[in-house]
């Protein structure tokens, strides 16, 4: 145990600095994911084949394979096919493609629970299906999507440490490269930890209490 | 004048053919009453007149529309042909007048002062001005199918089709929504019935029709059906429900 109080007051401002960064990234990369798990969600409940083979691909590619090398290929591999992302872009845009697909499958799930009655009776007043799906749906969809969606947020909290690899000066990174330049492993890593509970316990507990809220009643 | 035509009309659900060519003309102002026993098509031929199922073949015309045709903007005839379910479908999420308005508001786009005047005016005459705020899930089951039918009139349709409206009620809260039917009916909507309730029928029918294998299998003036039916089937049937 080698916690040094003076030091860790010393790097908080860096710390601090990583910390902005990590939100920085999660907040807009859960912004991108939630919109992209939406419509892709919206997608592959279609009856049209051009709409669900592409969504369900894109969806079991996602899963089946590792973020960290999602993050590698959006940054190192796709330069070679022209697209040229900046690291904050890439990270964001590695973090949205990811979470996305999750997120599809949160939305599928939320959307599907709606009993077939509420389809018939808007269908049943003239309603198209976008009406539907916008007025009907999935407001009763979004809270059962809402405490998921925000467990998704927390995880994704935690996952942008894995943008490290591009070089990206997150949260983690930084206690990493404080660590090797002050010689104390301990200050850093654990100031690090800190931060990260700073959001994912009252995010959590958030979900705890929607849970609660949008359980019972209306 | 002939409002809907149904020509030769079969549903199939897999290998199950339940409508096996059903001809029907209605006129306006007619109240038609769909007897027969579960299974025997009342529900799935309804459901074809404004193609929440999808006809395997023949013809349906609703007010001068070819419903069947794959370029006719169903919409525009679902918002003159209501349907009241059995088991309501009101939207949880909205209060009963906030039911009432979506439809005039989305799909009409009805100013909201005139979308909330036409609501209120529903709301009061079905009985129900006071629960203006209150979320379905609230409201007894009597109470959620006079929403239920106040939603289907705020799109002031000139058909309204009512599939079992009263058999998921408790029989206490049978006779308040029967008395909102009657009414529409009094008041010359044109309406099809597919229920069990006989008072109703005796009162209000126009026209009563009893389904059978697929087919209507016999029809006639309430009088007619209920005392001097023609059929054996049917017979046993009204024997079974009297």
């Amino acid at each position: 145990m080698d916690f040094n109080f003076d030091l860790f007051v010393k790097i908080l401002p860096q710390l601090w600095q990583g910390f902005l960064m990590t939100l920085l990234l999660s907040v807009l990369g859960m912004f991108f994911a939630t919109i992209i798990g939406m419509f892709v969600g919206i997608a592959r409940l279609s009856k049209t084949p051009w709409l669900t083979i592409p969504t369900t691909l894109y969806v079991e590619i996602v899963r089946g394979t590792p973020l960290m090398l999602q993050i590698l290929i959006i940054y190192y591999a796709l330069p070679s096919i022209g697209i040229n992302l900046e690291k904050i872009p890439a990270g964001v845009f590695a973090l949205a493609f990811c979470y996305g697909a999750y997120i599809s499958e949160i939305f599928r799930a939320g959307i599907q629970s709606i009993e077939r009655g509420q389809v018939e009776a808007a269908r049943s007043i003239g309603m198209t299906t976008t009406q539907t799906m916008r007025y009907v749906i999935l407001p009763q969809a979004i809270r059962r999507i809402l405490p998921p969606l925000t467990n998704d947020f927390v995880a994704m909290l935690k996952d942008s440490s894995l943008v490290a690899i591009i070089a990206l000066f997150e949260l983690t990174t930084t206690a990493r490269y404080i660590s090797t330049s002050s010689g104390n492993v301990f200050t850093p890593y654990i100031g690090a930890a800190l931060f990260y509970l700073l959001i994912t316990i009252p995010v959590s507990r958030l979900v705890v209490l929607l849970e609660k809220r949008l359980g019972v009643g209306q | 004048m002939s409002v809907i035509k149904v020509e030769n009309l079969h549903k199939k659900f897999g290998r199950l053919e339940v409508l096996k060519g059903v001809n029907l003309e209605v006129q306006q102002r007619e109240v038609i009453v769909l007897l027969g026993s579960s299974g025997s098509g009342k529900t799935t031929l309804l459901r074809c007149l404004n193609r929440l199922e999808e006809p395997n073949a023949g013809r349906i015309e609703v007010l001068g529309k070819v419903v069947t045709h794959e370029k006719t903007n169903l919409n525009q005839i679902r918002q003159k042909m209501t349907m009241v379910f059995q088991l309501f479908h009101l939207f949880p999420h909205l209060t009963a007048l906030q039911n009432l308005t979506l439809g005039p508001l989305v799909v009409q786009r009805k100013s909201r002062e005139e979308a909330e005047r036409i609501g209120m005016e529903l709301l009061t005459k079905v009985g129900l001005a006071d629960k203006r705020d209150a979320f379905p899930p609230k409201l007894s089951g009597g109470q959620q199918q006079r929403v239920g039918i106040a939603r289907a009139l705020a799109m002031q349709p000139e058909i309204m089709l009512f599939d079992e409206p009263t058999s998921a009620l408790d029989p206490e809260f049978t006779r308040e929504v029967l008395d909102v039917m009657k009414k529409l009916a009094r008041e010359g909507m044109t309406m099809l019935v597919a229920t069990h309730e006989m008072g109703f029928a005796r009162e209000v029918a126009s026209r009563v029709l009893f389904l059978a294998d697929g087919v209507i299998m016999e029809e006639g003036t309430p009088e007619e059906i209920f005392k001097n039916a023609q059929t054996e089937r049917c017979r046993t049937f009204l024997s079974k429900i009297l």
